[in-house]
């Protein structure tokens, strides 16, 4: 009886903080619902009744919106290659003896902490400006022609840009995985005759498929919400505009707030069906 | 193939010398084990072999070719550690497979080698399991699989019983001896293990802080062992060590009576002392008898069916021939 008493007792416990984070998720989530089906224009009539699925069939009709979901597909797959590939390559690094190591370990993790909005504009005004940036002074000085980053080819410098704010988090993480390594076996199969490269594929590598998995699902998440670089550079301009950023145009620009929510709910489903590929692709690592 | 031979090898890791100049030369198919205490460099001595730690100075040669300067792939060792080191994310066919595949040998002769392999060692039925899923024992079998298919011209083992209960270290220690008699490979062991050693071993190799002690057969350890040191690390349990008067009487520093080699009687005898614990094992008990006055406790070996209770007087006659002497450094006297 204790355990029925107890398992009774601590349901009654967990439930306020259940009923929290239901009613935290579901209020917007609902919210969403209502008005995608509403014609709702707040500095033009507010609530004008129903309109059934004429929101959605606005959203994808309109001639922004595959643009929009190519551009946040190429942003979130060019990051995490760009990550992962950086990551794992500045962890073997970082796992070496070397001298000043603190250091070097702390400089890496440093992009971490600034804010997205800040390390945007330091992008765009200290490297990315075609006139006074340092990208520009450098291709001057190898006597080339400065690029404009933001303009001619926005999409890579965004990437970029978002690149640099989550490689230490990647870095991070697959450190980590490598320092759990057990150096037995890399010597076992050095005395089997693996060279260098070779141990790094089959040893290192599958070692480090399960934290590449975490990395890759972690900064999906964060990454198909990506807006304060795109709004502090170009402004959704250049083919940049994700899909986050066009609901956000629909919503505060346009002043239609159905016609957001429409693209809120399309959010939605966009992540479920990259999540839906991602465990696909590399879930089976989580199993132990 | 198979004879290593040690020159002056020395290996020091920063200021500290862990081996001091060593010579030692192992013959073709011996089964030749490392034994000490832990920290006395036996496993920095393997892996100095095995070419996974480079020596300060010195050479090592490997069938009388120098391979000082060789890297692990290239000696034609192979190692069984103590973790067993198997690849986690490959099967067991993989794991036994990997060495091969790196010498690009063709798959026909790698799966004929894998399954001859996985039959001696019984893991026919395990081949496409991963390592996760095998018990400790099994696990061992494969790194010893993995280590048997590059047909190296030695086996190198780091204490590869010691993550294994005990049921299982006395099975494997004699799969191990079998499987030594089948290959006639030379086989270097390292353990701190006295009773693996003597039980395996064709040659024992005794080391304390680098030092080699002694090298002999198990025998002749147990015999002859050359110093107080080898004296009573060899032998289970250890051998009771005398110093002082009753020593000077033999003209020796310290003398040495295995437990074995004391008998009891009820009547008055040269030694007598209290019965503490006994220790009973069924086929023998190990009795600790104090207040001999000769040391703080000395073991006697007698029969099960001895009946002495704590407290009992007991008298005591060292077998005067199996008497070891050693002078005051230490060394055997004869």
């Amino acid at each position: 009886m204790a355990t029925q008493h107890s398992r009774s007792a601590a349901r009654m416990m967990m439930a306020p903080a259940v009923v929290l984070l239901l009613g935290w998720m579901l209020v917007p989530l609902i919210m969403t619902l209502y008005f995608s089906f509403k014609k709702y224009l707040p500095l033009r009539g507010g609530d004008l009744g129903w309109i059934g699925f004429d929101n959605y069939v606005r959203f994808v009709s309109s001639s922004a919106f595959w643009p929009s979901v190519s551009a946040t597909l190429i942003i979130v797959g060019g990051v995490l290659t760009i990550t992962v590939v950086l990551g794992v390559l500045l962890a073997l690094m970082l796992d070496q003896p070397i001298w000043g190591q603190g250091i070097v370990r702390i400089l890496v993790i440093a992009p971490f902490f600034v804010m997205p909005t800040v390390s945007a504009l330091v992008w765009k005004n200290m490297f990315m400006d075609p006139v006074n940036g340092l990208f520009a002074h450098l291709w001057k000085f190898f006597g080339a022609e400065p690029i404009a980053w933001l303009t001619e080819v926005p999409l890579s410098s965004i990437v970029m840009i978002v690149s640099w704010q989550w490689l230490p988090f990647a870095t991070l993480i697959l450190l980590t995985a490598i320092q759990s390594l057990d150096s037995e076996q890399i010597e076992a199969a050095e005395m089997d005759g693996a060279p260098i490269i070779k141990r790094f594929w089959f040893i290192v590598l599958p070692h480090l498929g399960r934290a590449i998995t975490v990395v890759v699902l972690i900064q999906t998440i964060f990454l198909l919400s990506v807006f304060a670089e795109i709004f502090v550079t170009t402004q959704g301009a250049f083919g940049t505009k994700t899909l986050s950023y066009l609901i956000y145009q629909r919503v505060l620009e346009s002043q239609n707030v159905g016609l957001g929510s429409a693209g809120g709910v399309y959010a939605i489903i966009l992540a479920n069906i990259v999540a839906i590929f991602l465990m696909r692709m590399v879930g089976k690592n989580l199993d132990a | 193939m198979g004879r290593i031979t040690l020159e002056k090898v020395t290996k020091s890791f920063g200021n500290v010398e862990v081996i001091p100049p060593l010579d030692l030369t192992i013959e073709e198919g011996e089964f030749t084990v490392f034994v000490g205490p832990s920290g006395c460099g036996k496993s920095t001595l393997l892996r100095l072999i095995a070419g996974l730690e480079d020596v300060s100075s010195g050479a090592i040669s490997i069938d009388d070719q120098n391979a000082t300067e060789l890297p692990p792939a290239k000696r034609g060792l192979a190692m069984v550690f103590q973790s067993y080191a198997l690849y986690p994310h490959m099967s067991v066919r993989k794991n036994i497979a990997f060495p091969l595949k790196m010498i690009k040998m063709d798959q026909a002769e790698i799966d004929r080698r894998v399954e001859g392999a996985a039959s001696v060692l019984n893991l026919t039925d395990y081949l496409d399991r991963r390592p996760g899923q095998l018990s400790g024992g099994q696990r061992q079998r494969v790194a010893i699989g993995r280590a048997i298919v590059r047909e190296p011209s030695a086996f190198l083992f780091d204490e590869p019983l010691s993550n294994l209960d005990a049921a299982l270290r006395v099975g494997m220690r004699l799969e191990i001896s079998e499987l030594h008699e089948r290959l006639k490979t030379t086989m270097i062991y390292v353990t701190h293990d006295q009773v693996e050693a003597m039980t395996m071993a064709d040659k024992i190799v005794v080391l304390r802080a680098g030092h080699i002690e002694q090298v002999g057969s198990p025998l002749e350890l147990y015999h002859r062992p050359r110093n107080k040191f080898v004296a009573g690390f060899i032998g289970s349990p250890t051998m009771n060590l005398i110093e002082g008067a009753e020593a000077a009487k033999y003209g020796a520093a310290t003398i040495g009576i295995r437990p074995e080699h004391i008998d009891i009687s009820e009547t008055e005898t040269k030694w007598k002392g209290v019965v503490g614990v006994s220790e009973h094992l069924g086929s023998d008990t190990f009795l600790h008898v104090h207040e001999t006055g000769l040391t703080e406790m000395m073991t006697v070996r007698v029969t099960g069916d001895v009946n002495l209770k704590h407290g009992d007087t007991v008298h005591l006659s060292p077998r005067e021939d199996l008497i070891h002497k050693f002078d005051a450094q230490g060394l055997r006297v004869d």
